[in-house]
């Protein structure tokens, strides 16, 4: 097999295994990462929410967040593990897309 | 280590991202001058790989987590300046698609995962691996240092940017306006958690695959791209 096919199929690996990413922090009650809290945890942690953070944590509306499906919070680990492998599949596809594209514009024409 | 939207004061945010403008800059005529077509496959499987290894988040029991970024792996293979970039596409997808990281703190997300974070690696493994052979085990010694030191680094960097707000922005009965944590907590939860965790991770996976390439693709080694 050749080395990149066998890269493919290791990063294609790593997406299924993915949700271990979401489903081992649940196990282990673990919380947000270090300054990765959202306002109702900042609350709870030093009693008030930073007027500024509150202004600016809503600058982006992102389309998926936290690699979860819009309108299927509260759902079960297993539908957030589906929705976590198609959130790590739809980002490969946009980042090698992006790669390639920038690959066309830097890449030297003489080779 | 992704600082979210709404942490960082506009000074901080701003001078970061103004900072990354030359930077890009500069990668890109580096990389246009060095990167080869077949290379380029590479680099979309390293920011792939990169984005991927960081959805695997890392429990600290009853704590908080992290994870490893890859990145110093793609700074070893293709050299620190292509890894920028594909490090750069992979926060840039992160920050928009899935909200992981901010909009308005990609500049100094970038910088301290996209700059530092490869940067210090590189040096590290050039300095550690030394006169030594492509296939030698010294060199994947300083795939595991250099993927260590790397990520500790960009962590150091993203404490000190949290832990300023406090002393940049605050309301005048001194409640913070962005980042509650001042330097002493943020600096040592930045840092401690990855010297004692995360760290490990980024030098355990940048020296479980770089050990597999050596064996399995060694025509992988020693390409990277260089002014």
């Amino acid at each position: 097999m050749k080395t990149a096919t066998k890269l493919w199929l290791a990063l294609g690996a790593l997406i299924v295994l993915s949700p271990a990413g979401l489903i081992l922090p649940e196990r282990f009650k673990s919380g947000s990462a270090w300054g990765e809290w959202g306002a109702d945890e900042m609350e709870r942690l030093v009693g008030y929410v930073p007027q500024g953070l509150k202004r600016l944590s809503e600058a982006w509306n992102a389309p998926m967040p936290d690699y979860a499906l819009k309108g299927c919070q509260g759902k079960g680990l297993a539908h957030l593990s589906l929705a976590y492998i198609l959130s790590a599949m739809a980002g490969v596809i946009l980042i090698v897309l992006v790669v390639w594209l920038l690959g066309k514009i830097l890449v030297k024409k003489s080779e | 280590m992704h600082i979210p939207d709404g942490y960082l004061g506009p000074a901080t945010s701003g001078f970061f991202c103004l900072l990354m403008l030359p930077l890009w800059a500069a990668a890109a005529r580096i990389v246009k001058k060095t990167l080869k077509a077949r290379q380029v496959p590479l680099l979309a499987i390293g920011a792939a790989f990169s984005f991927v290894i960081m959805m695997f988040n890392v429990p600290i029991p009853g704590g908080s987590t992290g994870h490893a970024v890859g990145g110093v792996l793609v700074a070893i293979l293709l050299g620190p300046w292509a890894a920028m970039i594909a490090i750069t596409v992979a926060l840039a997808v992160q920050a928009l698609l899935f909200g992981d990281g901010g909009v308005t703190a990609i500049g100094a997300n970038c910088f301290n995962m996209a700059v530092i974070l490869p940067f210090v690696g590189y040096g590290v493994y050039r300095l550690v691996g030394a006169g030594a052979s492509q296939d030698s085990r010294r060199r994947v010694v300083a795939a595991f240092v250099a993927g260590y030191v790397g990520i500790n680094a960009a962590a150091l960097l993203a404490g000190v940017e949290f832990g300023l707000q406090p002393l940049l922005h605050h309301t005048a009965d001194g409640q913070a306006l962005y980042c509650p944590y001042g330097l002493k907590v943020a600096v040592t939860a930045m840092v401690g958690e990855h010297v004692l965790v995360f760290g490990w991770v980024e030098a355990v996976v940048t020296a479980m695959v770089f050990k597999y390439l050596q064996r399995q693709a060694p025509e992988l080694l020693g390409q990277d791209v260089r002014a």
